[in-house]
């Protein structure tokens, strides 16, 4: 790809801003809980444009347009049936019990309900992920740079690293959470434009349809067997794996996002903080799903000049975001689209990194290894684990080198960790007799369900590392089962062993649990500041998205 | 908390005037796959954004 210099220019015109944006943050930063929290002090409107930018990284604007490309309109369910419910109830009936719990961090959180070996498992696995997470958002920069600009790969992985490393050490996770807010705006006035220009080409929706097969369309009509659809699932498997576990799981207790909302300067804030959220996160397919539908048809047009990329013989749907690119963006549009998808990575790892480094801090430094220490040194210690988080990232993108299509690596690590916790948060929620226990060895049981169900079946020629008992169609499904099984295994270990030893007195329990907890005071001026009517709009809407693309 | 709006503002507005002024004195060096000026319409988008951001943090201060 040939950049103009005017490309160029915009890149550093940005860094420069997100660089800035830091440095003036850092004089805000004084204290270890304004580094690592950002003290309970964020309107309403950054903290829920930050809990949706913080999850629209690299996996979502490569990972959903490739995904659209390949599976069609089906994609929409992580959005329409996946986080839009689970993003609802986070916000009406758990944010009361993060945000009024006080507590700093998801883990921190187990640590006040349950007890401390639940919170350190949810701290560790917590904390590998993030990493993981973090490096496979700079592998695919690296890899991306490398294709499209011929960038080596160690050059984009550092100099991304580096700014990322250079704002969130200076002004902590506030400046993180101010980022994020401009990279959103960036990806969305950044890639509008590619969305209507590809799909004005392809003849609108109705032509779309038309060159298509149904099945890429439709994202209810083929699901009854998995045979009927691309994606090889069917609606039970749909909507109990990705509908209920998966999402919920990710939604409901990854600190990644729950951060923001803690952040968030009252209790009604940190409510609508994912409600409000809600609103951009339901029309985010129409800009991350519907170019890659786009593509296949315009691929499909032997008039059009567009081909999808490929590979080894088959399409490397990865790379139908930059094709469509530089297909369709002049130089100056090209820098901007190539600045936006630069902030969709930064983002992502930013929001990894700031999440490390609180539950490093607060849940394993300062509670075993050197507790009662004075707020500064824990501010040293929140501003080393940041470079320390980002060199231990580095390292894991250079090992993401196996699937070729990355929302299928992070379905399977979030199935791993993420849904048997969101069993855990469930039960210690809403059920005053849950005990400690019981939540870690659910826990853990539920984290060795999934480890035992992707060892005994197999997907796409992946997993059945101890055997092949089933095979799935494809790995999608394979994960929404693991999910299944890992949840499914938590709750009722959780349950069982929770019926079997003692729980804590319902005093011990005053606002971490339903039935322990006083209802939260209302003081809304108006329908848009009431969490329940936020909801109910949000739903209707979201209803009315699935009918319409059914 | 410092308000984003002002550095917001600012930044797409300055983005939207590059954008803007590539649309009106430049021509596509590639060929594209469509003939609408793409710089223009989108560099004017972004100064309307930009705008908006700034009015606001205006009026909030």
């Amino acid at each position: 790809m040939i950049l103009a210099p005017v490309d160029y220019l915009i890149l550093a015109f940005y860094f420069l801003f997100v660089i800035g944006i830091g440095w003036l943050l850092k004089k805000k930063v004084s204290t270890a809980d304004q580094f690592l929290t950002s003290g309970r002090s964020l309107p309403v409107w950054i903290t829920s444009l930050a809990f949706v930018a913080t999850n629209l990284g690299a996996q979502e604007l490569i990972g959903m347009i490739a995904s659209g490309a390949k599976y069609g309109i089906m994609t929409a369910h992580f959005y329409w049936v996946g986080a839009i419910p689970a993003m609802i109830f986070v916000g009406v009936f758990m944010m009361p019990f993060y945000y009024g719990s006080r507590a700093r961090s998801v883990p921190e959180y187990l640590k006040l309900r349950f007890d401390e070996k639940t919170r350190t498992f949810n701290a560790l696995t917590f904390a590998v992920m993030t990493i993981f997470s973090s490096g496979i958002s700079m592998y695919a920069l690296g890899r991306l740079f490398e294709l499209m600009l011929g960038w080596s790969f160690t050059h984009s992985v550092l100099l991304s690293a580096a700014i990322v490393l250079c704002y969130t050490y200076l002004g902590g996770l506030t400046s993180a959470i101010y980022n994020e807010v401009l990279q959103f705006f960036l990806i969305v006035l950044g890639f509008v434009p590619l969305s209507v220009l590809a799909v004005m080409k392809a003849g609108g929706w109705h032509g779309i349809q038309a060159r298509l097969a149904p099945a890429m369309t439709h994202s209810w009509e083929h699901m009854a067997h998995a045979s009927e659809n691309p994606m090889g699932i069917e609606i039970f498997g749909m909507v109990a794996g990705l509908g209920f576990v998966l999402s919920f799981g990710y939604w409901c207790t990854n600190f990644l996002v729950v951060q923001r909302a803690m952040a968030a300067n009252s209790m009604s804030a940190a409510r609508r903080t994912p409600l409000i959220a809600a609103f951009p996160k339901m029309f985010m397919p129409f800009i991350v799903i519907i170019p890659g539908i786009a593509a296949v048809a315009l691929a499909s047009m032997a008039s059009s000049g567009y081909h999808l990329p490929m590979k080894n013989g088959v399409p490397d749907y990865d790379q139908v975001l930059n094709t469509l690119m530089l297909s369709f963006y002049p130089s100056g549009m090209l820098g901007v689209g190539l600045t936006a998808l630069m902030a969709s990575f930064m983002s992502g790892m930013a929001g990894n990194v700031t999440a490390f480094n609180t539950v490093w801090t607060y849940d394993i430094y300062q509670t075993h290894i050197r507790p009662n220490a004075p707020d500064s040194h824990y501010l040293t210690v929140g501003r080393i684990s940041t470079i320390g988080g980002t060199l231990l990232s580095i390292g894991t993108a250079y090992l993401a080198q196996l699937y070729n299509n990355i929302m299928d690596l992070l379905q399977l690590v979030f199935g791993f960790v993420n849904a048997p916790l969101f069993a855990t948060f469930l039960l210690g929620m809403f059920w005053t007799g849950a005990t400690g226990h019981g939540a870690f060895i659910g826990l853990v049981s539920g984290t060795a369900a999934a480890a035992l169900t992707h060892g005994l079946t197999m997907a796409e020629g992946k997993g059945g590392w101890l055997a092949n008992l089933h095979t799935f169609p494809s790995t999608m499904a394979q994960n929404f089962w693991i999910a299944i099984f890992a949840w499914t295994t938590c709750f009722v270990v959780t349950i069982l062993v929770s019926l079997a030893t003692k729980p804590k007195a319902l005093g011990e329990l005053k606002n971490l649990v339903w039935g322990a907890t006083a209802r939260p005071k209302d003081d809304a001026r108006n329908w848009t500041e009431k969490p329940v009517m936020l909801a109910i709009v949000v739903s209707v809407i979201t209803i009315v998205l699935n009918i319409w693309f059914r | 908390m410092w308000d984003l709006r002002l550095p917001a503002g600012l930044f797409f507005t300055g983005l939207g005037l590059v954008l803007c002024f590539l649309g009106l004195f430049t021509h596509p060096s590639r060929t594209l796959l469509s003939g609408v000026n793409v710089n223009l319409y989108s560099g004017l988008g972004m100064l309307v954004f930009g705008g908006i951001m700034l009015w606001m943090a205006k009026r909030a201060s």
